[in-house]
Order: structure tokens, then sequence, then C-alpha cells
């Protein structure tokens, strides 16, 4: 097969990039513009991705590689490159189709904004960063465009920095992730130290670690893996680095879509699935990611039932799916993760698309002050709906295959996981009901009357979405396995279909409907009676565990201690010293000053008497 | 012999220490410098009389040192005038450009 396009996947990147400079010379210049211009540089990049994506399609396609070596010194070498394989590429078609939409909704969304030209340029530096995360040939290169995409999600989390609480968000989402990102450099380090050929490029790496030869002893890989998992932990938003995500959502509602729910967020799922060799060396790893991400599915979905901000449930959600595809891979089934991160990128960038049309219509992001939306806004009620379902995972909306994928593998390895799956499906479905009955229908509970559909440029974004949100999950399907044939090079076999799980799965969507639709629009069970029996519970899970309560608590609190007590050595002990040599030397300075009275009878005077002890100790020194 | 002529100087050399150190007025200062000097010239008169070997060097070396002491004295009593008519005072203690 022909690969012109291929061989030019570097080029993908660079739109972004291109753009980002020419924002950057804009200032704050003509917003019009900036937005096209943030759309036109990320649709140039969609388009080469789709042709990179098209070359791809046969099943004999070989992975490609080219770079160039970036450092030399001595035995080290480092190269910077780029990489085209299959998963590469689909990340590539995602990134940049949530990319090029997201920029479309902006020009909307952002329209009012005075800074709308640099959040434009952030957003164009981000799917810089991010393609560059994805074509990424070696663990080095793929580092510096995670610390990169951190850096963006830092800028524009604190996008509307005169809000003291989103400069809270900002730096929170940078510290936590930063925590993570130490893991993954102490891992890249250790990694490199013990690859027999000290590279680290994704190739060598699965060359080293499928081949079973022992060539890394088994104590290290599990420590490798569980380092590299720590980073995607991190980023990923995986219990118990969680905690930034949802104060994330200060940032602009276009951002939450693209970094917080479809593209930065998967990019620790994407490490792991390009590591994947790693972790399938160490089953002990394997486990590890299995459940913390089977626990995270389940607690943040719980958490999610009590939020009542809009975007902080569908931030929980997040969270709660990310952890399904930590599962997926914990599993070992690579094509379960992958496959649930692109429906997931597409559902969620539709869902947070269809919040951010709400919130820019009702100015606000409480669900109790919203209801019946649906009469004045049609196009987001039906494609937040749609999205809803695909979340859901009600057949046929592609949430329900990937999720179908996930549990199946789960049913068959480890039942524990496929039953706390499962009850996280369950409230999967019942919050998004709980959401979309509490704001779209029903009566009114503020005031609504200033209500009306968003400019053609938010709403083009999300009915675009609405058709992989349907449509991506037939790519594999119990009957048909296209996708996990393409991303393995055809060996992996699983997902052979199971009609229980299938079952199991969509009736517990349903269920999690049905009650929302109950408690939320029908009103046939009593929401008030409920929580008022409970309200211990409701506050814990309002609150989230309390998780940020405990971190502030022992980890904030506990540095500023140490940090106080450091300042007080600091002051007291290390000033102190410096200031006792400072007013010893300028003590004996005014000494000296006071004998220098200018008085000559009392130079006379102690002349005479040093001549006195002069004299005394010349003639008393025969005594001693 | 000896012994009272050196004491004398000493008393003389003491008195004169005394007002150098501790009079206020300037004249009286370089007064008892003069007084100082003039217990070292006693001193080598004695000296050049009783001493161990006795010799004219002394009475000499006694001569020089009043020469230069009237001319160490002409001297200063010019620069005390001077200083007299910038400053308005011969007092001692007001005499201090040199502090510190």
């Amino acid at each position: 097969m022909d690969t012109i396009f291929t061989q030019l996947g570097w080029l993908v990147p660079l739109f972004p990039l291109a753009a980002f400079l020419i924002l950057t010379a804009m200032g704050r210049g003509n917003r019009t513009l900036a937005a096209w211009i943030g759309t036109l540089a990320s649709l140039g990049s969609f388009a080469l991705s789709v042709l990179i994506w098209t070359e791809r399609l046969g099943s004999d396609a070989l992975d490609y590689s080219d770079g160039f070596r970036w450092l030399s010194a001595g035995p080290l070498q480092l190269t910077l490159g780029f990489e085209i394989t299959n998963l590469t590429s689909l990340m590539l078609l995602v990134v940049t189709a949530v990319s090029v939409l997201v920029n479309l909704y902006s020009a909307g969304y952002m329209k009012d904004d005075e800074r709308a030209t640099v959040f434009f340029g952030y957003v164009a530096l981000f799917a810089f960063s991010m393609l560059g995360l994805v074509l990424a040939d070696n663990l080095l290169g793929l580092y510096v465009f995670w610390e990169l995409v951190g850096v963006c999600s830092f800028l524009l989390v604190g996008f509307w920095y005169t809000k003291p609480s989103a400069r809270a968000a900002a730096k929170k989402a940078f510290i936590v992730t930063r925590i993570g990102d130490a893991g993954l450099l102490l891992g890249i380090i250790l990694l490199y130290w013990q690859m027999p050929s000290h590279t680290l490029d994704f190739a060598s790496i699965q060359n080293v670690f499928q081949g079973q030869g022992g060539a890394i002893e088994a104590g290290m890989t599990t420590l490798i893996a569980l380092l590299i998992f720590v980073g995607a932990a991190g980023k990923s938003g995986q219990f118990p680095l969680h905690v930034w995500l949802p104060d994330a959502m200060e940032g602009p509602t276009p951002i939450s879509a693209l970094i917080h729910a479809a593209t930065m967020v998967a990019a620790g799922v994407f490490l792991i699935a390009r590591t994947f060799d790693i972790f399938e060396a160490s089953q002990a790893a394997m486990d590890t990611v299995a459940y913390i991400g089977g626990f995270t599915a389940i607690f943040a979905a719980t958490i999610a039932v009590a939020q009542q901000d809009m975007k902080r449930i569908l931030a929980y959600s997040t969270v709660s799916q990310l952890g399904y595809m930590m599962m997926a891979l914990g599993l070992g089934s690579l094509t379960g993760g992958i496959f649930h991160l692109v429906t997931h990128a597409f559902f969620k960038a539709l869902l947070f698309l269809g919040a951010g049309s709400v919130i820019h219509a009702v100015h606000t992001q409480d669900i109790r002050q919203m209801g019946g939306i649906w009469r004045r806004m049609r196009v987001t009620s039906v494609t937040f709906g749609i999205g809803a379902l695909a979340l859901s995972g009600i057949p046929p909306f592609s949430g329900f295959w990937s999720k179908d994928a996930i549990l199946h593998t789960a049913f068959q390895e480890k039942p524990l996981l496929f039953a706390l799956g499962l009850a996280a499906a369950f409230l999967t479905a019942f919050y998004m009901s709980r959401l979309f009955f509490s704001v779209f229908t029903g009566k009114a509970r503020g005031n609504l009357g200033h209500v009306k559909e968003s400019p053609w440029t938010m709403t083009l974004p999300l009915a675009v979405l609405t058709v992989p949100a349907v449509l991506s999950g037939l790519i594999e399907t119990p009957w048909n396995n296209t996708l996990g044939h393409w991303l393995s090079g055809g060996t992996e076999t699983t997902h052979t279909g199971g009609g229980l799980v299938m079952v199991a799965s969509a009736a517990v969507g349903v269920l999690g409907i049905y009650i929302g639709w109950l408690a939320y629009a029908k009103g046939t069970i009593n929401r008030e009676t409920i929580t008022a029996r409970v309200p211990g519970l409701v506050r814990l899970l309002g609150e989230g565990y309390y998780v940020d309560r405990l971190y502030n608590a022992v980890f904030v609190q506990g540095v500023r201690g140490i940090g106080r007590v450091f300042a007080i050595i600091d002051d007291h002990i290390v000033g102190g010293a410096v200031r006792l040599v400072g007013g010893a030397a300028l003590l004996l300075g005014r000494g000296g000053t006071r004998l220098h009275n200018g008085q000559v009878q009392t130079y006379g005077l102690i002349t005479l008497f040093g001549l006195l002890v002069l004299l005394v100790s010349i003639a008393g020194r025969g005594w001693w | 012999m000896l012994a009272s002529y050196l004491t004398l100087a000493a008393i003389l050399f003491c008195v004169g220490l005394y007002g150098v150190l501790a009079k206020r007025n300037t004249v009286v200062v370089l007064l008892s410098i003069e007084l100082m000097l003039n217990a070292a010239n006693v001193n080598l008169v004695a000296f050049s009389k009783y001493g161990v070997v006795p010799s004219l060097s002394g009475h000499m070396f006694a001569l020089f040192s009043i020469a230069v002491g009237a001319a160490e004295a002409a001297v200063g009593i010019a620069i005390l005038i001077m200083l007299y008519r910038a400053r308005g005072t011969v007092n001692v203690d007001d005499y201090d450009e040199l502090r510190g």
C-alpha cells in the first residue's frame, strides 16, 4: 500500500503549531479571524489524519517511523521522531476530529470574550502538543509533549484567571498531575537504565518485553510498569489522583470537552496502550491497573450521582469512564480500552459541548435551577440526549458496544470487576437520566425567559458529533472484530460475543434510566424522602467521599506545617546567624567610632595607658 | 645626687603629662609639653654630669633640644593663634574635626 501521507505524518502537529505562532503574534487582535485560523489549522490536521488513516486501513500496513538524532552525549543517544501505527493513526483521527469541532464550537462560545484570540492560541498549542504526544516514537519524546499538554491544561483551566476558583483549579490540576508525572519520569529513567540497548523507542520496548528472554527481571518490570501507571493515573484522573479533574471544570466548557474529556485525559490510557508490552510482562502491574480502574469507575460514578453542578457530573462521569478504560487495559483487552477511549471521546465531547450550549444560554451550571430547556433548545436537547444514551450504554449507541467489550472481558477474567463494572454502568445510566430529566424536561425552576438556542457554530459540532456517538460503536461488535483485528495486527480475537453480558449491560442501562425517569421526570419516587432518610450518605457523595478535604488536611496542611517549621528555622536560626555576624561587625564599628572622637587628649591618655601596659608587661615578664 | 635630679625630672614630666592630658586650655597644654621637654633636658644634663661615663655630649644634646623646643613652641603658638582666629576658641575639646 502507498505510504505517501504516512511519511508526511510529522506535518500533522505542525498545522496547529503554525496557528499557535500566528495567533500569539496577533496578541488580542481580530477575534473572528482567530477563530477561523484555529479551525482551519485543525481542519488541515484532520484532513491529513484522515488520509493517513485510509492508508492504514489495509491489514498489511507496516508501522512507519522516522526521526533524527536529538542529543548525543557519549553513550547517551536520544532521538526525536514520529511513528505511525494503527493505534496512533486512530488517535490522530480522534484528536483532530474533536479538535476541529471544538474550535468551531468555541468560535460561538468564546465570541464575547475579549481574550478569545489568546484562547484559540492556547487551543492550537494544546492540539500541537497532543498530536506530538500521539506521534512520538519514543518515551522521552512522549514525555516532553506529555508535559506540554499539562501546561496547556493549566493555561486553559486558569483561562479566566480573574476568578480565584479558576486560579486554584489550574494550580491544583498542574500540581496533582505533576505528582503523576514524577512517577512517569522515574519510570522512564528506570526503563532507560534497564533496557539492554539503552533506548526508549516503542519498537525496542516491544521487542525487549515481548521476547520473554528475561532481559529485564520480573520485579523491575513490575516497578517500571507501576511507575508508568502512576503517570497515567495522574493524567487520566484515576483514584487517588482524580481530584484535579472535577475542579478543572473551571475552565471554559469547550476546553472541558477537548482536554478534560476527549483527548488529554485519555493520554494516560493511550500511554498504557503504547507501552502495553511492559504491562503484559507483569501480571501484578496488570492487576493493579485493572483494580484501580474498576474501583475508580464505581467510585466516581457514585460521586456523580450526588453532584449538582452540570459540568461536575460530567467530570466525575469522565473519571468513571476512564476507570473503565483502565480496567479494560488491566484485564488485557487493549482493544476494549482503546475502543472505549474512541467512543467516549466522541460522546463525552458531545455531552460537554451540549452542556456548554446550555450553560451559555442559561448562565448557570446548577441543575436545580434548570429544567424545561427542551422547549427552548431543541437541537441541544436532542443531541445531548443521544450523547446521554450513548454514555448510558443503551444499544445500539456507541457506548453500549465499547462497554460491552470491556464487561465481556471482565466477565471472562475477573467476575468481581464485572460486578463493579455493571454497577458503575447502572449508576452511569442513573445519573445521566437524572441530569437529562432535571435539565431538559419538567418545569423551569430558574428564570429562563432569555434562553434561546445557541448559534450554528455551536449546534453544528453537536449535530456532527452525534454521528460518531451513534455509529462509532459498530467498528467493533460481537459479530465483527474489525477494530481488534486492526489494532493488534490480526492476532487478538477476544470479544466473541456473549449474550448474557449484552443483555445484562443493556438491562442495567435501561433500569438506571427508568429509575432516573421515575425520580426526576415522573416523580413517582419521592427523592426528598429518600435523601432525608440518608442525609449522611448524600453529603458523603456530594463531597466526593471527602477526598479533597482529606488531601487538604493531610497533604496541603501537612506541607504547609512543614513549611512553617522551616520558615521559623530559616528566620531564627539561619537568619539569626546572619544577623549575628552583621550585628557584631556593626557593634565593633560603633565602638571604634566612639574611640575615634577627635579629642587629642583622649588619644594621648590611651597611648599612655598602652605604654604603661607595655612597660608593666615587659617588667613583669620575669614572673611568668 | 643623680637620684634627686631624676626625681625632679620625673615630677616635672608627670606634671607636664597631667597638663597635656587634663588641661582644657590649649595654651596650657603647649606649656605642659614644654615642661615635659624640659624634664627630658634635666635628665640629659644630669646623666652628662653624674652618669656612668660623664661627657659633654649630654649638654650639647640638651642645648639642641632647647633650640628645637623653642622652634617647636614658636610654630605651635603660631598654629594656635591661627586656630584661635579661625575657631574663636582655645578649648581643646572643641578641636575635634577628626572625630569618627
